[in-house]
């Protein structure tokens, strides 16, 4: 008797749940997209129309003055190159570093192995902090540098991590039975594991690049004094600061001046920040198809 | 016993050199593993470990220049001054506020958002949302904080307008004027960019559970609420204290990125955070000893949560990470 009520009942209740989901997912998906769709309708209207208020996801009053603006500030020009740049020597440079290690990680034969996990491991949760770090390099000569980019942040044991669980994945005979076909170790590593890893080099990747090129505070606390060296988000913190009210910040005085008057700097903070949007949403799709794998590989233990 | 000992002594060096030279044996067949770590081995010591040296400034009055041997030694003075420092207490609270806030909201809403999401039977509805839901992750703090501003502006942003649309406000609200709010705007904001992200865990965890329990319990006439209830919410439960634990340890290093760029002078007193609190004194006051001791602070108390939210999940449900 009660089963059968309990039965009859569920039905009305999930159907309500159903809906209730539905809404609510809906909402959710209307808040995260809707600013985007919102910031990149402003970025393409007229700044003096943009003003009256009133722009949702399509632009009143269409043009392209906001970007013709911001493309004539040298400093972004310079900041995309760079940022550019960033990203593909340190996502590079990363991978090689993070699929090495693993490698030898490994390796149940290799006699560091578990001293150099240890080692690695501790990295994650011992940070010296800001201020010791800074005069690291501001003694090894970093300031001022491309370098600076790339060098602290070469290795992360967290990559390290995820790629060696993967390649415990893959049976150690193949190691073996190249091994006796007289491959030396590095032979092996990079004809062998390698290709083999694809996946997980594709995820990494993925993250490196990412975070390249979303990094500003590198530029900010090292290269803010040299201009030929600044990168695309710290450009975008500089206008972010300058039109942050109570902030006096020195973008307006040295970029804004001479432009000023036809666009406003509410309108070219938008087209930055669209600017430095795009080539995520390029490489969305790839991200996508590869980092749900890396997310649970990332969620093994150690 | 004598002679005992003097054939044991030798037959120990014996073993000691046989194993040495195994050692050795096995080291040069390992060359190739040793040239492919030991420089990233040493990398690492100069960028993690190095660095660590520098935390003996912390107990002198550092002056440029001058080798770590040859400054003023001052003892624990550094943190006396910042134990004294009526700011530093206004920073802990601010950091600690909004790492519990992000912690409580970082936790509940990725699951809650999981656990909806699990529930979409269509496939391709389910990819739709989860594929916009983590997009917000992927653009930088610098990207996110232009468009919050942009959406709390005074001036038609979208909240405002809505606010207003509503009746529910007569003016625009200055949102990001008033140190009040600050602290809740750094929160959703964290919800905004991150949750998406955050419940992929979760949502495959939730995919692990195999589908003959739901089977079964439909049979019993469990309703679709009590499913979740009792069989998708113990499903995730080891995922969910993994991922606590690791929260919890990074309670205190909640980083500065968001105060930073959402902040200004306005909220200054709410804003604040002890890495940039840090780097304040230690940089822009050239004060480099105190501004390593407020690391040190910093890591420190991180260290031990992460310890103490580790011993009392291993006390109470045999789970741990480390």
């Amino acid at each position: 008797m009660s089963t059968r009520a309990m039965r009859k009942g569920a039905p009305w209740t999930d159907k309500a749940l159903d809906a209730v989901i539905a809404v609510i997912l809906i909402v959710v998906t209307a808040v995260t997209i809707y600013p985007f769709l919102n910031v990149l309708a402003l970025s393409f209207n007229d700044s003096t129309d943009s003003v009256r208020g009133g722009i949702s996801i399509f632009p009143r009053d269409f043009t392209w003055e906001n970007y013709k603006v911001i493309f004539s500030f040298s400093g972004l020009v310079t900041g995309f190159k760079i940022s550019a740049l960033r990203t593909i020597v340190g996502t590079a440079l990363g991978l090689v570093s993070a699929s090495m290690l693993a490698f030898t990680l490994a390796r149940p034969d290799f006699q560091g192995r578990k001293f150099v996990s240890v080692f690695l491991a501790i990295t994650m949760y011992v940070s010296a902090g800001l201020i010791p770090v800074y005069l690291l390099i501001k003694d090894l000569h970093l300031m001022g540098t491309f370098a600076v980019y790339i060098l602290p942040g070469l290795v992360s044991a967290f990559n390290v991590f995820v790629i060696r669980s993967f390649i415990d994945g893959i049976p150690y005979a193949l190691q073996e039975s190249a091994k006796i076909d007289g491959a030396n170790d590095f032979t092996i590593y990079w004809r062998v594991i390698l290709p083999m890893t694809t996946p997980a080099l594709a995820t990494i990747a993925l993250f490196l690049a990412v975070g390249q090129w979303n990094s500003w505070f590198d530029t900010y606390l090292y290269n803010a004094t040299s201009p030929h060296l600044t990168t695309l988000q710290y450009e975008l913190t500089k206008v972010l600061q300058s039109t942050t009210s109570g902030n006096n910040g020195d973008y307006r005085s040295a970029n804004m001046t001479q432009v000023l008057s036809s666009v406003s700097p509410e309108s070219v903070k938008m087209a930055i920040t669209i600017v430095v949007t795009v080539p995520i949403l390029v490489v969305y799709p790839f991200l996508q198809r590869y980092f749900v794998q890396g997310m649970t590989l990332g969620a093994v233990k150690g | 016993m004598k002679a005992m000992s003097g054939t044991a002594i030798p037959a120990k060096r014996r073993t000691a050199t046989r194993s040495g030279s195994r050692f050795w044996a096995k080291a040069l067949r390992n060359r190739y593993l040793y040239l492919m770590s030991l420089p990233f081995v040493v990398w690492v010591f100069v960028f993690s470990y190095y660095p660590l040296w520098g935390w003996l400034m912390a107990f002198q009055k550092f002056k440029p220049g001058k080798s770590v041997f040859e400054q003023k030694w001052v003892g624990f003075d550094q943190f006396k001054t910042l134990f004294q420092d009526d700011m530093f207490y206004q920073v802990l609270r601010n950091t600690l506020a909004m790492s519990l806030m992000g912690l409580v909201a970082a936790f509940t809403v990725p699951i809650l958002f999981a656990l909806l999401l699990n529930e979409v039977r269509q496939m391709f509805v389910k990819r739709f949302v989860q594929t916009v839901s983590y997009l917000p992750h992927f653009v930088s703090w610098a990207v996110a904080a232009s468009i919050v501003t942009r959406m709390l502006s005074s001036d038609h942003g979208a909240v405002n307008d809505i606010l207003m649309g509503l009746g529910l406000i007569d003016k625009p609200i200055q949102f990001m004027a008033q140190g009040h709010l600050f602290w809740g705007i750094v929160t959703v904001s964290d919800v905004w960019k991150e949750t998406g992200w955050n419940a992929i865990i979760y949502l495959a965890a939730m995919s692990g559970i195999s589908s003959e329990q739901y089977e079964a319990a439909k049979v019993d006439g469990a309703s679709r609420l009590r499913q979740i209830w009792h069989i998708t919410l113990p499903g995730i439960r080891s995922t969910i204290i993994v991922l606590l634990i690791l929260s919890i340890g990074h309670l205190i290093s909640i980083g500065f990125e968001k105060q930073f760029l959402l902040g200004n002078n306005l909220v200054r007193d709410y804003s604040q955070v002890l890495d940039l609190y840090s780097l304040q004194y230690g940089l822009q006051m050239s004060r480099y000893s105190f501004g390593v001791a407020v690391n040190i602070f910093n890591s420190v108390v991180s260290l031990i949560l992460l310890f103490a939210a580790n011993g009392l999940f291993k006390r109470i449900t045999k789970e741990s990470i480390m």
